[in-house]
């Protein structure tokens, strides 16, 4: 066993005691994390890093020896983020490891100069990647909550609303990425479902811009409605948008596409069989929708 | 062997597909639907696929398929059920089978049949033995 | 990336193609993958294994609980001891709207998983490896 491994393993107890003392000492959190809590993380990590040190191959920090360590940290770091906690606070956790250790080395190592100074570099360099760990898996932590966040924006963003028996429509605002994409898709094909819908108008009023990836995405989106056997009508194009679709080249053959939302709310009527009739002659008042005459077969 | 059952509804046949197919259940499905419409004189063929949870390239080929060959003999196809996780997967896989009707239910989908066999030329009424 | 479980699966008939697949839907559902995202690579699997049936004349898929920095996933390997893939790019490159075509299936696959990577040598054998992450 190394140097830094025996004099860890001699005085684990008291290195974990003065360990604790100088954390109460800075910073502690206690309305985060209870002291018996904290007492169990500190034990067992001490326990992973003493496993680690000691390892065939204590410099390996992605080997085996040091997997308990790693998943610990991991861990550790990942809960505190959920908590709260600041990622100095994680970290600081690790690193006022030093001291306690530290002075333990120079009490035990004091008659050798050399050897106390690689045993306290060692050291260091340890505990400063273990450290770094526990920064990254932070920010792995935050990230995870963001991506989240944005995708719980993203489905409250791209409200499915029915306009009438068998139609649905679908306001697209704001950019069309893959991501968003594939919630669109999974919402409108959901309700689709839901409501038997045979007729789905896409809204692109809010689509700043269309260009050949946008188009792609609203294909798909097209395509997958077609195949579980309900039609997709775009509406709210844009002079200028239409000007950039024919630019592109982009193909819309198969896809019809309105100007106005009435428009496509119109043609899904007539193609569901149904028409619109004023029944009074005031102008705006009472009007109904009835299903065509049915044309004997 | 175990296989597909097809039903005869009038006009039409009904597929029903539950399983989890393998090669040779639909090699065996596309001969028995050319026969039948072959033996029986039908005019459309609705495939139900609500319970399938997975469609790949060969079961989309396959459908495709029988589309085509139905076609051929004078039969349209309609498929009906796909469900939403399917239908994105399959878009994303690249495959849009064209050439093959989709309706959202079966109900759906005999009244698309339904209304293709009015603009047909009523051959297959006269083909069909009681 | 850590390996919490791992299973291997043969693929020398298509009714082990469905095995698989089904073993890949089986642990998707325990490892509560969504809806959509289970359907995605319990297809990419039905089709990587087809090919490796098909075209690599056979073959075993192995599936591995992985996880990484703070997320898991799921990786599936695929390899056979087929004629190999002369040209990789030209093979994933099935263009996105044919899909009727008889393609191998890889360009799809690819736009099913998260991670995707395939060796190749002609004469000895192909293999696949996928990941979806949750």
């Amino acid at each position: 066993m190394s140097k830094l491994g025996e004099i860890i393993s001699q005085n684990e107890e008291h290195i974990r005691s003065e360990w604790m003392k100088h954390m109460a000492a800075s910073v502690q959190r206690s309305d985060l994390m209870s002291n018996v809590e904290l007492q169990e993380q500190s034990r067992a990590l001490l326990k992973a890093i003493l496993h680690g040190v000691s390892s065939s191959q204590p410099d390996d920090f992605s080997g085996p020896g040091w997997s308990t360590a790693r998943e610990q940290l991991q861990d550790i770091s990942a809960s505190r983020a959920r908590q709260g906690f600041s990622p100095s606070d994680t970290a600081t956790f690790v690193l006022s490891l030093k001291q306690p250790i530290f002075s333990t080395i120079r009490r035990e190592l004091s008659g050798n100069q050399n050897e106390m100074f690689d045993t306290i570099w060692s050291c260091t360099v340890l505990l400063d990647k273990l450290a770094l760990i526990t920064a990254e898996t932070y920010i792995a932590t935050r990230e995870e909550i963001i991506s989240r966040q944005q995708q719980e924006l993203m489905e409250l963003s791209t409200p499915v609303v029915k306009l009438w028996d068998g139609i649905l429509a679908l306001p697209i605002i704001g950019t069309l990425d893959s991501a968003r994409t594939q919630v669109v898709m999974e919402e409108l094909l959901q309700t689709v479902v839901a409501t038997n819908s045979k007729f789905a108008i896409v809204d692109i009023t809010g689509v700043p811009t269309v260009d050949t990836l946008v188009a792609q995405h609203l294909l798909k989106t097209i395509t997958a409605a077609r195949l579980m056997g309900a039609e997709c009508i775009i509406s709210g194009v844009r002079p200028q948008i239409a000007q950039t679709i024919v630019h592109l080249g982009i193909n819309l053959e198969d896809v019809i596409t309105k100007a106005k939302l009435a428009d496509a709310f119109a043609l899904a009527l007539h193609k569901s069989g149904r028409t619109v009739v004023r029944t009074s002659s005031a102008p705006n008042v009472n009007a109904a929708v009835i299903p065509a005459v049915q044309k004997e077969g | 062997m175990e296989r597909i059952p097809i039903l005869r509804m009038g006009p039409f046949l009904l597929i029903t597909i539950q399983v989890d197919m393998h090669d040779k259940l639909a090699m065996q499905l596309q001969d028995d639907v050319t026969q039948r419409i072959s033996d029986w004189g039908s005019a459309g063929v609705l495939i139900d696929i609500s319970s399938l949870e997975i469609v790949d390239s060969f079961i989309g080929r396959m459908l495709a398929n029988i589309a085509a060959m139905s076609r051929v003999l004078g039969a349209e196809t309609v498929v009906v059920g796909m469900q939403p996780a399917v239908a994105i997967t399959l878009v994303e896989l690249g495959m849009s089978l064209p050439g093959v009707r989709t309706a959202l239910n079966v109900e759906s989908g005999m009244e698309l049949l339904y209304r293709s066999l009015g603009t047909s030329l009523g051959v297959a009424h006269d083909r069909s033995e009681a | 990336m850590i390996v919490v479980k791992r299973e291997q699966f043969p693929l020398q008939s298509s009714s082990d193609v469905v095995a698989a697949r089904q073993r890949v839907r089986q642990m998707a559902t325990e490892l509560r993958f969504s809806l959509v995202d289970q359907t995605k690579l319990v297809t990419a699997a039905s089709e990587l294994a087809r090919n490796a049936l098909d075209h690599g004349r056979g073959g075993q898929m192995s599936i591995e609980v992985v996880n990484g920095l703070s997320r898991t996933g799921l990786k599936l390997t695929f390899e056979d001891n087929g004629p190999g893939i002369p040209d990789i790019e030209a093979a994933l490159k099935d263009g996105f709207t044919t899909g009727a075509g008889m393609g191998l299936g890889l360009g799809g696959s690819k736009r099913l998983v998260n991670e995707f990577a395939i060796e190749s040598e002609v004469g000895k054998g192909t293999k696949v490896t996928v990941i979806r992450w949750r």
